[in-house]
């Protein structure tokens, strides 16, 4: 009986592996096998040792940013999962907005705040003894470290902050009584009952920094390279695709491992059902948590600022002139993209985006849970690992004849955003129901509950929450554009990030201008919606 | 059974999505191009009223990813006409086979020497000069004057002041590595790049990153960058304030500027080729020629073109570009790029 549920659990994850099936898999075969029927030589791949270097690198910095990252979502995590405090609901969805943003608008935030004339060298010149600028990270392995944490923090402290909420505050409480110190209650008691969170968070943090590109190239500069940004050097510019698609072999074969171990890795035992209510700041914790906000705030929030307040600095004073210019097609483009077009584009495929990816990959954790099967989990964790070049090459290809000659269909675009976004979806989802006490199922059988009716009756309300956190991360996947959907990308549909691009394309300070409002516009369509999200999702939602 | 209805409805949904959105639609022309591509509105227009015909423009990444997508495709061609393969990279389509011969009778209005590589096959519509730009305010903040030749960049004063795209992933960046390989020989190019590392040359991915983040005019370090000759004129054009002036300058000297030729093709396989054909003489048009210089910033081949005022003023290039043949740079990019990778990076 047992075994059978179980088996029959599996069958949950068919429509996630069906997604990857034929949108991730088939495409890449498709591309391998044009590739390699091109019959070029492969031997560049060993010279020197030098994409050995590559993969090695990529390993590292992104094992030392995910670290960074977790170093700062975990108290920021303890910040939003246990207390309540005015403006919180604006910070938590502020914080998550630098997920969304083109590596390119990054660049210009950072150089707005630390580049040789950007705000806080201006300030520090002003100290006395100091002439040059004292900061200078451009082309440095600690501009894409902070890009990283730039990205991923906010998102890991929101995972970490659903397990956190979960936590059944009466065993702290026992600990308290016990005479455990605050330091020792936290690692021996909240820490352990963590480890989910902590993995799935570390997990997904770790694909996105391995698997980087736009950081990378951009901030990082030529002289680093990771093997994603080798794939597009090699596919896109040295047109040597056959050493591209075994890069982009090695870089999935290595992510798969990475997933499979840290899945590996999780405890199977759940935590309580009682979940904690949020206090006020104490004395004793008012300076850790204002402490950790400060520093949360001047990573992420303060590029943000400098690029909205760059983007209302028009000429020779600050106006708003550089967003009402967005409006008028003043060179009659063919390709003019107006704002409010591109606004609705970007939000109608974000729509689409989360409506298949949380059910999708709501059920694909559903069976990985129920049928206790970590291959079906890390599978599901594929198309985080894959080269988004190599991807966006094989969707060209694969889809261009009937009955799937989805090539010219802006649906081709939604289904790629999808693939992408199911598995945070199932990683968000999968480390809660973990976390839940299987006897509530076993209770609501036991009165006379079929088995959906205890999930639609008990699981799916205590789920809401990481919904909540799972819609946001899916809907943030596809507001953010990401590399596979350039080649894909249809004309008629332009999306925020393309008209980005199109002005910083060119010269001259209006154009220039013009991109950093329309950063903007992305910046507060993307928090209103989070907002949104958040608030609809209920107060479980909230971090 | 639930299951069994929600895998049906999405493959049904999938199909339905498949069904919908065809792109062989005999009234409707596909012209491939790159990100940077524009064009009026009213243009296009135009040709679609006297043509009776649906014009539509498929931006696909940049030039190189453009020829790449074209090359993958080819079997089975995304549009009829392509526009954007420039000098750089025209040997390599034309030996993938992806360009169907056409020549158009407005050639005769095209001055030869944009015509000598790839006749037959592609038609030149538009050029551009790759070359160094400086900001002129922050030089004479730092009291150096604008350097005049290549040899000039290797001076300790410009130390850590240059700023160039790197060639394995930007178009501009190779472009310019070919002037210098014309410009100093294939046995010294590599001691010139080799003395600009030891005088704290700058590398950026692309000219995105370069112009936007490392040029001094946006807040960066660095006064010179690796731009295009008709960068000056957009900056007076698109100045905010307006301003008489471009707030940068040309750096031109023989052979260190780099002419890139952007052409345009019929995709071999089309089902439109007449219409095709007409595309093609409709960019080499006076109207569309005198149209391009300021929407994507390049000159027009055609001599009957006129260019903005401030083309003239701020962008007018006297010098001889380097020459190099596209069926020598197909054969030799890959190592100069591997060796530049070395000296400069490495």
């Amino acid at each position: 009986m047992r075994i059978d549920a179980r088996t029959r659990a599996v069958w949950l994850a068919l429509p996630a592996l069906a997604l990857i099936g034929l949108f991730l898999i088939y495409p890449l075969a498709e591309v391998l096998r044009v590739s390699f029927a091109r019959g070029e030589s492969l031997s560049p791949l060993f010279e020197d040792n030098y994409f050995a270097g590559r993969l090695w690198f990529s390993a590292w910095q992104a094992a030392l940013s995910t670290a960074l990252s977790l170093a700062l979502a975990i108290p920021l995590a303890w910040v939003f999962a246990c207390h309540r405090f005015p403006g919180k609901g604006t910070l938590e969805a502020l914080l998550l907005v630098p997920f969304v943003l083109p590596t390119i608008v990054v660049a210009v935030a950072f150089t707005a705040l630390v580049g040789p004339r950007g705000a806080l060298n201006v300030a520090l010149m002003k100290l006395p003894g100091v002439s040059n600028p004292p900061i200078d990270l451009m082309n440095t392995l600690w501009a894409i470290l902070l890009a990283h944490v730039f990205y991923n923090a906010a998102f890991c402290a929101r995972i970490i902050a659903t397990n956190w909420r979960a936590i059944d505050p009466r065993t702290e409480d026992a600990a308290r009584m016990l005479g455990a110190g605050a330091r020792q209650r936290f690692l021996a008691v909240t820490l352990p009952q963590l480890r989910n969170g902590i993995l799935a968070a570390g997990a997904l943090a770790f694909l996105f920094c391995f698997t980087s590109f736009g950081v990378v190239l951009i901030l990082g500069g030529p002289k680093y390279s990771t093997l994603e940004t080798e794939i597009y050097r090699e596919s896109l510019f040295l047109f040597r695709l056959p050493i591209a698609a075994i890069l982009a072999i090695v870089q999935m074969a290595v992510t798969f491992s990475a997933v499979a171990i840290s899945t590996r890795l999780q405890s199977r035992v759940p935590g309580g059902s009682h979940g904690r209510r949020e206090s006020a700041f104490t004395r004793e914790t008012l300076v850790a948590g204002s402490a950790v906000l400060v520093v949360a705030g001047l990573l992420t929030l303060a590029p943000l600022a400098a690029l909205v307040e760059r983007s209302l600095h028009a000429g020779d004073g600050y106006s708003l002139r550089y967003y009402t210019m967005l409006d008028e097609n003043v060179r009659g483009q063919a390709l003019f993209v107006a704002p409010i077009e591109a606004v609705r584009n970007s939000l109608v495929f974000a729509v689409c985006t989360a409506l298949i990816a949380l059910p999708v990959g709501g059920l694909a954790a559903l069976a990985a849970v129920r049928a206790r099967s970590t291959l079906v989990e890390t599978l599901v964790q594929l198309p985080l690992g894959v080269s988004a070049v190599t991807l966006g090459l094989g969707l060209l290809i694969s889809f261009d004849t009937p009955p799937l000659n989805l090539r010219a269909s802006p649906a081709l675009i939604v289904f790629a955003h999808s693939l992408v976004a199911t598995p945070f979806v199932a990683r968000t989802l999968t480390a809660r129901l973990r976390s839940m006490d299987p006897r509530l199922r076993d209770a609501a059988a036991m009165l006379g509950a079929g088995p959906l009716t205890t999930f639609l009756r008990v699981e799916l309300p205590m789920l809401s929450g990481a919904l909540a956190v799972a819609a946001t991360i899916a809907f943030a996947t596809s507001m953010g554009e990401f590399g596979a959907t350039l080649l894909i990308a249809r004309p008629e549909y332009p999306t925020i990030p393309v008209a980005i691009y199109r002005y910083l394309g060119q010269p001259g300070a209006t154009n220039f201008g013009q991109a950093l409002a329309m950063s903007t516009i992305l910046m507060a369509v993307t928090a209103s919606a989070f907002f949104a999200i958040t608030r609809a999702g209920g107060r479980d939602a909230r971090f | 059974m639930r299951r069994l209805a929600l895998l049906l409805l999405t493959l049904a949904s999938i199909f339905l999505l498949a069904s919908c959105g065809d792109d062989s639609d005999g009234k409707t022309l596909t012209v491939v191009t790159h990100d940077s591509f524009n064009l009026s509105e009213d243009l296009v227009k135009q040709f679609e009223r006297d043509n009776g015909v649906t014009v539509k423009l498929l931006p696909r990444g940049d030039a190189g990813s453009m020829l790449t997508a074209l090359i993958l495709t080819k079997k089975n061609p995304e549009g009829d006409v392509a526009f954007g393969v420039d000098n750089t990279l025209l040997a390599r389509a034309l030996k993938e086979g992806v360009f169907a011969p056409y020549s158009s009778p407005l050639l005769g209005r095209v001055p030869n020497e944009f015509q000598s590589e790839g006749a037959n096959f592609v038609t030149p519509v538009d050029y551009s000069y790759v070359n160094f730009n400086n900001d002129i305010a922050r030089l004479k903040e730092l009291k150096l004057d604008p350097p005049k030749r290549l040899e000039d960049l290797l001076d300790p004063k410009y130390k850590g002041l240059t700023v160039v795209e790197n060639p394995a992933s930007s178009s501009p960046g190779l472009a310019f590595l070919l002037a210098t390989v014309d410009y100093f020989g294939e046995g010294k190019y590599l001691d010139w790049w080799a003395g600009m590392r030891a005088n704290g040359l700058q590398v950026a991915d692309g000219w995105e990153t370069a112009y936007n983040t490392n040029f001094s005019l946006h807040g960066g370090s660095q006064p010179i960058v690796l731009s295009y000759a008709t960068s000056p004129a957009f900056e007076q054009l698109f100045a905010d304030p307006p301003r008489p002036d471009a707030p940068t300058a040309n750096i031109l000297a023989d052979k260190a500027v780099f002419r890139q030729v952007e052409y345009i093709g019929v995709l071999k396989g089309t089902k439109n080729e007449t219409l095709a054909h007409k595309f093609i003489d409709f960019m080499l048009s006076v109207p569309v020629q005198e149209d391009l210089p300021g929407q994507m910033a390049v000159y027009p081949v055609n001599s009957e073109a006129k260019t903005p005022e401030a083309f003239a003023a701020f962008s007018k290039v006297t010098v001889a570009p380097a020459n190099i043949p596209a069926a020598v740079i197909a054969e030799k990019s890959q190592q100069w790029i591997a060796d530049w990778t070395r000296v400069v990076l490495r």
